[in-house]
C-alpha cells in the first residue's frame, strides 16, 4: 500500500480518535464518571464517589463554581469580540479580570477574537457581553470543539506528518508508525478535546519551528516560534534550546562572517514577529507591561493543585512553601532551573546538531517543568511534545515518559469525567507503540544507549542493564495502572484526603526525575550514528 | 491451497483490540430509539415470566425478535442488574441513566467478540498466494480489516445501536464452516442465527439449496448435473434432525406452554411488516419516506414476494445446475440478501450489510467481486448516511467513512495488482459523483430554503442515487455468476 493512502488513514483515525473524546464532557463531573463508581460501588461500603468532593469541584469551597477553561475560552471570546483592544487586559466596569481574565499572550486574544466573529455569526447569544456568562448548551459544545478540530487541522496534524515522512529516519512503514503513535499520544487528545484547550495551536507552532530548523530554514523555524510564543507564554520552556541551537549554529558558521548574517536575519525575524504581534499595544508603554504583568502571574505560589513536579512532590517531606517567603521561593526555583536546564543547553552550544537539539527541547522543557515557579500539570504536555519527537530513536523512553505523563494528569481528567477516554486512549497508545514500534524486542544496552550507566556501574560487570531497564517499563506501567484503578475505586482514608491524587503524582515525578537524569546522560554520550560504528567507548 | 498459517497472524489481535477501543470511545455518543428498544426487552425479559415474554405490550417496542434472541437479551439483563436495576423495570419507559448507557454500550462492544472470532475464522479460510507478500497486502489481513473495521457494522451498533455484531458473528462464523466444508455445523450455526433475528431468512433459500445440492447429494455426472442416484437420505436427516431441533428449542418452550400465541406475536411481527404504513418503493435502496407513497404507485407485499423470487430464481437454478464450491454459494447467498433488499417489503437500509459483510469475502479472493465490492459498499454505506443525522455525530460519519472507503479502495487495488482496472470509468465517475451529492443532501439542501417546504428531498436523492449503485453491484453479481466458464480463481 502507498504511503499516502496509510499516511491518510492515521491522520483520518487520529482525527476521529479526538472528535471520539470531544464527546465527552469539558467541565465538572460527567456522569460516566458516576456511573462507573456506581457500578464499582454497588453494595459495597468501602467504595463510593472519590471524586465527587467540592474542594476538588471548584478550588475554595464556598464560592461558587466558576467553570473552568472551556468557560475561561468562551469568555475571551466574549471579551474580546465586545471591548476595545485597549480593555482586554485592564480591570475595567466591562471587563472584570477576577473572572477568567486574559492572561496569555496576544495571539490568543486574536485566535479568540476570530473564533468570536463565527460564533457571532452562528448565534449572538454564545458572545453577549455579561449575558452569556456560563453559556452552555449542546450547540455551543459543537461548536467551541470544532474550533479546536479546525486548529488542530491546520496546525498540528500538518506538522506532525511532515515531520514525521522528513525528519525520522527509517523505511516508510517506520515513518508511518511513528506518525500514528505521534498522533495518538493520550495527553494532548484529551486535554484539548476533553478538558478544552488549545494546546495544539502553540504546540503545533513550536512543532512547526523544530520542523524548519531541522530542514534548515533557521528565519522561519524561529518565526513559527516566536508565534508559538505569542500564543503561550508557557512555550519559554522550549526558548533556550532553540536560542542556543541557532546561536551555536551562527557560531559554528564563523562570527564575522556567514554566522553574522544568519544571526542578524534571525535577530529581525524574531522582532519583527513580535512587534507584528504586540502593534497594538506597543503605542503605550504602560499598556504592554500591563499585557507582561497579566501574562506572567508571580502572586499565585510556587505550585497549584498538585504537580508532578518537584516542589509539590518536596512538599510531602519539608513545607517549602510555608518555609521560604514568596520571593526567596522564585529565586530557589529560577535557580534550581537554571541550574538543570545549563548542561544541556552548554552541550548545546557547543554542539548545535539536530540530534542535540531535539534532546535540548526536551531536557529543558522537563528541567522547567520540574523545578520552575508556578507549574500547572498540563504544562507536561510542553515536555511531551520533544519527547514525541524521539519517538522513533529512543521508543522506549518516549513511550515510557508519554504513558507516565498521561498519567500524572489523571487526577485532572477524572475530575472533568474523562475516565473512559482516559483508559481508552493510553491503552490504545501503550498497546500499539509498543506493537509498532516494538521498542522491548530491540532493548540492548546499545539501543537503550545505556554505556555511561555501564560505565558507572562498572563494579557489577554481570548485570544485564537492557534487562533491568525493561523490568522497569513493565513495573512502573504496572503501578500506573494499579494507582489508576485504586483512585477510581477506592475511597482515601478520612485523615489523607489527599493521599491517591498525591501517590499519583510523586509515581509520575520519579518517573519524570529519571527521564531527566537519563536524557541528560545521552545528549552527553555520543550521537546516535557514530556510536554503532566506534565500540571503542 | 495454502491456508494462512495460525501462528502468521500476529496482527489480528492489534486490529481486533484497536477497533475494540475504538467502539468504547463512542459510548456517549447519539443513540437512536433502538436503545429504548433493546433496554425494554431487557426489561421484559428480566422481570416478567418467560410466558409472558410475548405478550407484554405496556411500550410500543414489544418483544419481535425470535426465542434466542429474547434469551440472550435474559442473560445479558442478569449482567444489567449490576449497572442500573431501575433499567429492567417494565414500567419504567424511555429510561435512560449513565449506568444503563454504559452497560448497553458495553454489551455490544463485548458481544462484538462472536464477530471478531467469526472475523478470524473466515481469515483462516483465504487462500493465500504461494509468494511471501508484505502483510499490508495479505488478503486475509486485508478480509480482517474489511470486517473488523466496517463502517457500516461501527455506525449501526455503536453509535445508532443495534447488535448486528454479534449475529453477524454466527453468520461468518457459519460461512466459515461451509468454506471449510464442515456443512452440518454451518446448517447448525445458521439455524441458531435464524431463531435470534428472522431477518437472515433472506438468506435461507440460498443455504437450503446449496445444503441440498451440495451435500445431501454427494456425486454429479460429468457434465456437472446432478446425479440423482448419489442421494444420501441419511444426510438428509442430519440436516433435517439440526434444524429441526434448534427450532424446537427455541420455540418449543413458548409451545410447551400453551402459549402458542405467542408465535403470533412474530407473526404480527410479520404482519406489521407487511402493514407497514409505507410501501417500500422497490427499487430504492435508502429510506423509506412518506414522500414514495405519494410520488410512486403503491405496491402490494404479494407483488414485492413474487419480485423478490423470481430476482433470486435464476441465481438459486444457477447453483442447483452445476457443480459449485461454497464461492458460488457465497455468490448466491450475495444475490439473495441484496434481491430482498432491493425488492423485499419495508426492508431497511441497514440491511444492505447483509450484503457487504460476506461479499468482503470474495472481494479479497477474485478481481471481479472486488469491483463490485467497492461499488457495493461506497453506495451502501453512504446510504446509511441519513441514520446519523446529528451534527455533533457528522464528522465521525464522514471520517470514518472515509477511512473506510480509501482503505478498501487502495487495499484492494494493491491485492489485485494485475493489468487492467477493478472498476469501469463510469463506475468511478458514478462513485464520484456521490461525493456531489454528499455535500449537496448533507450541507447545502439543509441550509438552504428548500429544507422546509422538501425536508425529505435530501433523503429521496440519496436513495435514488444509492439504489442506482446497489442494482449495479446486484447485477455485476448475477453476471459473474452466470458467466458460462469462469476460471478457477488466479490466487
Amino acid at each position: 500500500m502507498q504511503t499516502w493512502s496509510l499516511v491518510s488513514i492515521c491522520v483520518l483515525l487520529a482525527l476521529v480518535v479526538r472528535w471520539g473524546v470531544s464527546l465527552n464532557s469539558y467541565s465538572v463531573l460527567l456522569f460516566l464518571v458516576c456511573a462507573c463508581v456506581y457500578v464499582l460501588s454497588a453494595g459495597k461500603h468501602w467504595i463510593s464517589f472519590p471524586f465527587i468532593r467540592l474542594s476538588d469541584v471548584s478550588p475554595g469551597a464556598g464560592k461558587p463554581p466558576m467553570f473552568g477553561d472551556y468557560e475561561a475560552q468562551r469568555h475571551w471570546q466574549e471579551v474580546t469580540y465586545n471591548l476595545p483592544l485597549q480593555e482586554w487586559y485592564f480591570n475595567t466596569t466591562e471587563n472584570d479580570l477576577m473572572y477568567w481574565g486574559l492572561d496569555y499572550p496576544p495571539l490568543t486574544a486574536y485566535h479568540s477574537l476570530i473564533c468570536a466573529y463565527v460564533a457571532k455569526s452562528i448565534n449572538p447569544e454564545w458572545v453577549e457581553l455579561h449575558k452569556s456568562r456560563g453559556y452552555e448548551s449542546p450547540k455551543h459544545k459543537l461548536f467551541m470543539r470544532a474550533t479546536v478540530l479546525v486548529a488542530d487541522l491546520i496546525l498540528f496534524i500538518p506538522a506532525v506528518v511532515l515531520y514525521c515522512l522528513y525528519l525520522t529516519d527509517g523505511s516508510s512503514r517506520k515513518k508511518v508508525s511513528t506518525l500514528f503513535c505521534f498522533l495518538l499520544y493520550p495527553g494532548l487528545i484529551l486535554i484539548d478535546y476533553g478538558h478544552f484547550q488549545y494546546n495544539g495551536v502553540s504546540l503545533g507552532l513550536a512543532l512547526w519551528g523544530v520542523l524548519a530548523l531541522g530542514l534548515g530554514w533557521d528565519a522561519l523555524g524561529s518565526l513559527a516560534f516566536c508565534l508559538a510564543l505569542n500564543y503561550k507564554q508557557m512555550e519559554l520552556y522550549h526558548a533556550l534550546p532553540f536560542f542556543c541551537y541557532l546561536l551555536g549554529k551562527s557560531v559554528q558558521l564563523g562570527l564575522m562572517g556567514r554566522g553574522l548574517f544568519l544571526l542578524v536575519r534571525i535577530a529581525s525575524t524574531v522582532l519583527g514577529t513580535f512587534a507584528l504581534c504586540w502593534l497594538p499595544f506597543l503605542s503605550d508603554p504602560d499598556h504592554a507591561m500591563q499585557v507582561v504583568r497579566r501574562i506572567f502571574p508571580v502572586a499565585r505560589g510556587l505550585f497549584e493543585d498538585k504537580v508532578a513536579n518537584t516542589w509539590c512532590s518536596l512538599n510531602v517531606l519539608v513545607k517549602v512553601r510555608y518555609i521560604l517567603s514568596s520571593d526567596s521561593q522564585i529565586y530557589l526555583s529560577l535557580a534550581c532551573t537554571l541550574l538543570a536546564v545549563l548542561p544541556s543547553c552548554v552541550r548545546l552550544l557547543t554542539k548545535p546538531t539536530f540530534w542535540q537539539f531535539k534532546l535540548a527541547l526536551a531536557n529543558s522543557s522537563l528541567a522547567f517543568f520540574l523545578f520552575s515557579y508556578q507549574v500547572h500539570e498540563k504544562s507536561i504536555l510542553l515536555v511531551a511534545l520533544p519527547v514525541c519527537l524521539l519517538l522513533n530513536d529512543l521508543p522506549l523512553v518516549a513511550i515510557w515518559f508519554l504513558h507516565a505523563s498521561t498519567f500524572s494528569m489523571m487526577p485532572l481528567f477524572l475530575r472533568d469525567g474523562l475516565l473512559v477516554p482516559y483508559v481508552v486512549t493510553s491503552l490504545a497508545f501503550l498497546y500499539f507503540s509498543i506493537y509498532l514500534l516494538s521498542p522491548l524486542e530491540h532493548c540492548s544496552e546499545d539501543t537503550l544507549r545505556l554505556g555511561v550507566y555501564r560505565k558507572l556501574l562498572f563494579f557489577l560487570p554481570k548485570l544485564d542493564l537492557a534487562w533491568i531497564v525493561r523490568w522497569k517499563f513493565y513495573i512502573s506501567v504496572a503501578a500506573t495502572a494499579g494507582l489508576s484503578f485504586v483512585t477510581v475505586a477506592l475511597v482515601p482514608p478520612s485523615h489523607l484526603p489527599d493521599l491517591f491524587p498525591l501517590l499519583v503524582t510523586s509515581t509520575a515525578f520519579l518517573q519524570f526525575l529519571g527521564t531527566f537524569i537519563y536524557l541528560n546522560i545521552v545528549q552527553f554520550s555520543e550521537p546516535p550514528s557514530r556510536k554503532s560504528n566506534k565500540k571503542k567507548k | 491451497t495454502v491456508m494462512a498459517a495460525a501462528g502468521s497472524c500476529s496482527w489480528f489481535p492489534p486490529l481486533a483490540l484497536g477497533v475494540s477501543l475504538l467502539k468504547c470511545l463512542f459510548i456517549n455518543a447519539y443513540h437512536s430509539t433502538d436503545f429504548e428498544v433493546h433496554r425494554n426487552w431487557l426489561a421484559i425479559t428480566h422481570s416478567l415470566p418467560v410466558s409472558r415474554w410475548y405478550h407484554e405490550n405496556s411500550s410500543v417496542w414489544t418483544l419481535d425478535y425470535p426465542p434466542l434472541f429474547a434469551w440472550f437479551q435474559w442473560s445479558l439483563s442478569h449482567v444489567a442488574q449490576h449497572f442500573d436495576s431501575n433499567m429492567l423495570r417494565v414500567e419504567n419507559l424511555d429510561y435512560v441513566s449513565p449506568g444503563a448507557v454504559l452497560f448497553q454500550r458495553l454489551s455490544v462492544v463485548f458481544t462484538d467478540g462472536v464477530f471478531i472470532y467469526g472475523a478470524t475464522e473466515c481469515c483462516r479460510c483465504v487462500q493465500e498466494p504461494k509468494e511471501q507478500r508484505d502483510v499490508l497486502s495479505r488478503p486475509s489481513f486485508v478480509l480482517a480489516v474489511l470486517l473488523l473495521w466496517n463502517f457500516g457494522l461501527l455506525v449501526v451498533d455503536h453509535l445508532h445501536f443495534q447488535y448486528n455484531g454479534f449475529l453477524f458473528g454466527f453468520l461468518l462464523l457459519s460461512l466459515a464452516k461451509h468454506l471449510q466444508h464442515r456443512h452440518l455445523q454451518g446448517a447448525l450455526l445458521f439455524s441458531i442465527l435464524l431463531n435470534l433475528k428472522h431477518i437472515y431468512l433472506y438468506m435461507a433459500p440460498a443455504y437450503g439449496v446449496y445444503l441440498l445440492r451440495s451435500y445431501c447429494f454427494t456425486q454429479d455426472h460429468r457434465d456437472g448435473s446432478v446425479r440423482w442416484s448419489s442421494f444420501s437420505p441419511l444426510r438428509l436427516l442430519a440436516l433435517g434432525a439440526i434444524v429441526t431441533s434448534v427450532c424446537a428449542l427455541s420455540f418449543g418452550p413458548f409451545v410447551a406452554m400453551g402459549q402458542l400465541l405467542s408465535l403470533s406475536t412474530l407473526g404480527v411481527h410479520l404482519k406489521l411488516l407487511e402493514e407497514a404504513e409505507l410501501p417500500r418503493a422497490s427499487m430504492t435502496g435508502g429510506l423509506v419516506q412518506e414522500f414514495h407513497h405519494s410520488v410512486l404507485p403503491s405496491v402490494t407485499p404479494s407483488v414485492t414476494l413474487v419480485c423478490t423470487l423470481l430476482s433470486i430464481l435464476p441465481a438459486l437454478l444457477s447453483l442447483w445446475g452445476g457443480p459449485r464450491g461454497p464461492r458460488a454459494f457465497l455468490r448466491v447467498l450475495l444475490i439473495c440478501s441484496l434481491g430482498s433488499f432491493l425488492f423485499g417489503w419495508h426492508v431497511h437500509e441497514k440491511a444492505v450489510l447483509l450484503a457487504i459483510l460476506p461479499l468482503s469475502i470474495l472481494a479479497v479472493q477474485n478481481r471481479e467481486d472486488a469491483g463490485t465490492f467497492l461499488v457495493l459498499t461506497t453506495t451502501g454505506h453512504y446510504s446509511l448516511f441519513p441514520l446519523l443525522f446529528t451534527p455533533a455525530e457528522f464528522p465521525i460519519k464522514v471520517l470514518l467513512m472515509l477511512m473506510f472507503t480509501i482503505y478498501s479502495f487502495t487495499a484492494l487495488r494493491k491485492l489485485h495488482s494485475g493489468p487492467g482496472r477493478l472498476l469501469r470509468p463510469l463506475e468511478y465517475a458514478y462513485l464520484l459523483g456521490l461525493n456531489a451529492v454528499a455535500i449537496t443532501c448533507e450541507v447545502a439542501l439543509p441550509l438552504s430554503p428548500w429544507q422546509q417546504t422538501l425536508p425529505f428531498l435530501p433523503l429521496l436523492v440519496t436513495s435514488v442515487y444509492c439504489s442506482v449503485g446497489v442494482c449495479h453491484s446486484f447485477l455485476r453479481l448475477y453476471v459473474s455468476l452466470l458467466r458460462p466458464e469462469e476460471k478457477p480463481k488466479q490466487l
